[in-house]
Parts: C-alpha cells; structure tokens; sequence
C-alpha cells in the first residue's frame, strides 16, 4: 500500500473520526461525504466528531490462513464490534485470548501498529480493540 | 423487450489446470460452446467476459480482447466487453449479454468467464480475494474473506441457533453431487467426521467449509428466441435477469445474517418470471463457504430464515429433496475460478433443464434459479430459467 493511501485515511485511523448527518442525525463510520439516508439533502451537512472508544462485540473469528502481510500474527482474532454511537467496524481483537472472547463482550480502542511497507518501511498505526 | 434463449453450453474442467493458460481455457469453453449451437463464427456479435482479477493473478488485462483475438474473431473486429462484480463476475457478463439481446441491439453473443488463480501462491491468491471487500476498512485490518464469512457463521449460530455440524452438511451434500459431475474439481464423497475434523481456516470455518482455489473457463451462446430456432429444439428460455448490490463493507448492514442484495435481485426476478420460489425444482447458489449457501437458500425463499441448516441436514437440498441446490456439486466441490463460475452455474442448468446431466439429472426438471454472488454479498445476480 502506497504511503498517500494510508496517510489520508489517518486521522479516523488513530482517532475514530465519524460523521453525523446534520440532516436525520444519523452516524456513519468510516466518515462519509454523503448520508445514505438523506443523500443531496445532507451535502455540506456531514459534521465530523469521534467515537467514544467503547463498543461491544457483535461476531468474531479467529483467522488462522491470512495474507502474507499478516502471516506473523495468526493465528489472530477478527471482531466485528457495535460501538456505543451504533456503528459498526471491523477490527483485531487485543489482549484476550480467542476462548476468551464472547458475542456481546465489552471492549474499548486502542491505537496499536497495524502493519508495515515491508522490512524497514513506514509502519502504519490504528485502532485495535481489548477487553473493557 | 425480447426473449432470450440459451443454446450453446461449453466449460473446461476445474481444477489445477497447470498444462492450460489463462487464454486456453476461454478458448476451449468458448469454442465448445459454438459447437453446442452449430453457430458459426460470422453469426457472433458480440462477446462477453467475466473476470475478477487477470491483471493480479497473470498479470493480464485487457482480456475481453485477448479472448476475441485467440478465438480467432480479431478479423471480424466484434464488440468484446470484459466485466467485473469480484465473485458475481461471470453472472453480470451473463446479464450484460442477456440485456444487449432483449433490448435488440444484438441477435447473437458469446458469454464467458475465465480466471487462473493457481498460478499465484494461497497468500497472494488471499490478499487478492481479499480486494473484493473493502480495502480501506476490513482487509487492511486483517479481515479475509473466510473470515468475514466466519463472522456471519457465528451470528447465524447465535441468532438462529445453527450448528457445526449443519454448516458441514452442506459440504458433505456439495461432495456428494460433485462425485457425479465429470467436470468438478473434487468427485470424491466426503463425510461430516472429515468436514469437522480439517484445519481451521477462520474459526468456525475450517478447510472443507471453503471453496478451493481453481483455474477454469465456461462459456453459453445466448441469442433472441425468434433466431434459437435456427439452432435447436429445445432452447432454454431466461425467464428472469436481476440484480442487486448492498454495502461494500459487511460491518456496514444492521443485519449480516442476510443478504439483502440477494432477496432484493430474487424478488425482481420471481416477479419478472412470474413465479415464486415453490416453483423452482433445480438452484445453483452461491456456496463460496458453507454458511453462503444456508444465507442463500432462505434469502431466495426457498426455506425460512433460520432454517437453512436444519433444511440441509433433513436433506431437502439433495438430489431428490424439495428443491435440489448445487447438483454441479456447487463452488465446493465444482471448484470456484472466481470469474468462471457465474457461468458454470448456467452450463450446469442448461444440462438439468435439457435433461442431460446425467446421474445428476433431477427428473422433469423445468424450472431453474442461478444465484450469483460478489464479495460479501456486496452483489447478487438472479437468473431464472425454463423450458415449456
Ligand atoms: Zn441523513
């Protein structure tokens, strides 16, 4: 992946930035230009504000054949998590154990290191989820 | 609108096809599919391709070219038209066909699809499978596609109360059809002791929950029903073409034990057709994993939601149960060339509703659905088929 392409997606990476439609409220993540509720009525009216942090689990896998990019962490834990705000977003599940793990289980972000441009390249940070 | 008719069928086998190349096997499919209809070359206007990925699996684009070039209608300088929906590939080229002759501006075309996955190692061919979701927001965390398939496995099991061992009978059915179908990828019988016991992919999933890697090509001659005359006796008529898409990414649906792409697409469909899902006796749905199949199977109708894993382990998707599902043996076992299979899916149709598929051959078969579907349920192709 390019350094602009990972760049530009940085601060709803490292921050959860949202946006909420200043239309019909509704929230959508990662940040969109158009609301898929209110669609042209909602241009200009997308307000951007970050996620709290806290979610819970809604499903999980724990991914045992992955790309080569990620061929050092497996066997590795994939969750799809309902933030507090409604939304929901995919992420690698922290600091548990996969046996651990529970459908409606409590968690909170934290910025971990995603990957890297191969061996002695930019590392890219996000978000990852731990137990709350 | 005009009807629009079937009347050539050709595929290669599927499998690791390492003596053939990616131009090969569209040839091959594309050509026995013009021996099917006894159509010459000169009556072709138009072709079709469906593919996913050439450019990163050989590093080939531009193959709707390619295709006419090699099979040999470069002279005849026909319109070629390359189109992609990841997985639903083949059954959108089929839909662009269809479409060009039910509005007239086409009497004949050639529809195709072809991918060559195993050239490239399982790693590359899973970041490249990967490219299907969403990039920015599911892969680039680490989510594959076995994995997102995963998540809905589970929701489904917590939802509706599915279980293991009904997600393995799928396979254990898909295997079974594929052991009578001379072009499938896997014609061994497996049993669920096997499908529990293999590597773990993407918990729940495991190794037999998966459609493997595969290289092959299909091909159909669709022409206006007036000219399928000229042909043959028995064409088989498109009742229904539709389409639908959804989010790209799964974690946007409020539900992800349904694909709503897929209920959509078979609901204009049935309308279209004129029929409801009791009608249709033969389906080849989209089976990529286990769980795809049970979503497929209640979102086109055919059972309640939450039942599909019960219906499965009653064995009323077999040959001979209420509706027969996969009876090529499905993505499963047939194999999955990702831009080839919404074409296979036809080609196995085609055979049931002639009455030509054999030991497979569900009896007085007259009403087919083909059920196509890209990334992660992001699109859904329904065709449905029938001879009078
Ligand atoms: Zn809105």
């Amino acid at each position: 992946m390019t350094i602009a392409r990972f760049w530009r997606d940085n601060a709803t990476r490292y921050n959860l930035v949202a946006t909420r439609c200043g239309n019909c409220g509704k929230v959508t993540f990662p940040p969109r230009h158009v609301c898929p509720v209110c669609h042209r009525r909602s241009i200009g009216k997308m307000q951007r504000f970050h996620l709290s942090g806290e979610g819970e689990v809604y499903s999980f896998s724990v991914v045992h054949e992955a790309p080569s990019a990620f061929e050092m962490q497996k066997p590795y834990i994939v969750a799809m998590i309902r933030m507090s705000e409604g939304v929901m977003l995919t992420a690698q599940l922290i600091d548990c154990e996969p046996s651990e793990v529970t459908i409606g289980m409590k968690v909170r972000a934290k910025l971990r290191k995603i990957g890297e441009e191969g061996p002695g390249g930019v590392i890219h940070y996000g978000y990852k989820f731990a137990p709350a | 609108m005009r009807e629009v008719a079937i009347v050539g069928i050709g595929m290669t086998k599927f499998g690791e096809l390492w003596d053939m190349s990616f131009r090969e096997m569209g040839i091959q499919a594309g050509l026995m599919a013009m021996q099917d209809a006894k159509i010459s070359a000169e009556e072709i206007d138009a072709l079709y391709v469906g593919n996913m990925s050439a450019g990163r699996y050989i590093e080939q684009e531009h193959v709707a070219a390619l295709m006419a070039d090699y099979s040999g209608l470069a002279r005849d300088h026909i319109p070629a038209i390359r189109i992609e929906a990841a997985g639903a590939s083949g059954g959108l080229a089929l839909r662009q066909a269809y479409l060009a002759i039910a509005s007239g501006m086409h009497d004949a075309v050639v529809v195709g699809g072809a991918e060559k996955m195993t050239d490239v190692g399982d790693a590359i061919s899973n970041k490249i499978q990967s490219s299907a979701s969403d990039q920015q927001w599911e892969s680039v965390f680490g989510a594959t596609s076995p994995s997102l398939h995963a998540m809905i496995a589970r929701r489904h099991m917590h939802e509706y109360g599915t279980t293991r061992e009904q997600l393995a009978e799928v396979a254990v059915k898909n295997h079974r059809h594929g052991a009578l179908n001379p072009f499938a990828q896997f014609q061994k019988e497996i049993d669920i002791k096997t499908v529990l016991r293999a590597g773990m992919v993407a918990e729940p999933l495991g190794m037999f929950d998966c459609a493997p890697n595969s290289d092959g090509a299909a091909a159909l001659v669709l022409c206006s029903m007036e000219r399928a005359k000229k042909y043959t006796d028995s064409p088989v008529r498109i009742l229904a073409s539709a389409q639908a898409s959804d989010t790209l990414a799964l974690h946007s649906r409020a539900d992800i034990c349904t694909f709503e792409a897929t209920r959509y697409a078979a609901q204009r469909a049935y309308r279209q057709a004129g029929i409801s899902p009791k009608d249709v006796q033969v389906a080849e749905v989209h089976d990529n994993f286990t769980i795809s199949e049970i979503l497929a199977i209640e979102d086109l109708g055919f059972f309640e939601k939450g039942q599909g894993g019960r219906a499965t382990a009653d064995g009323q998707t077999s040959i001979g149960g209420k509706v027969a599902v996969n009876t090529s043996g499905g993505l499963k076992a047939r194999g999955d060339p990702i831009g080839a299979t919404g074409i296979a899916q036809l080609v196995e149709i085609v055979q049931q509703l002639r009455g030509e598929a054999g030991k497979r051959q569900v009896s007085g078969a007259s009403c087919a659905l083909a059920h196509n579907v890209g990334g992660t349920g992001s699109t859904a192709v329904v065709h449905i088929l029938g001879v009078k």
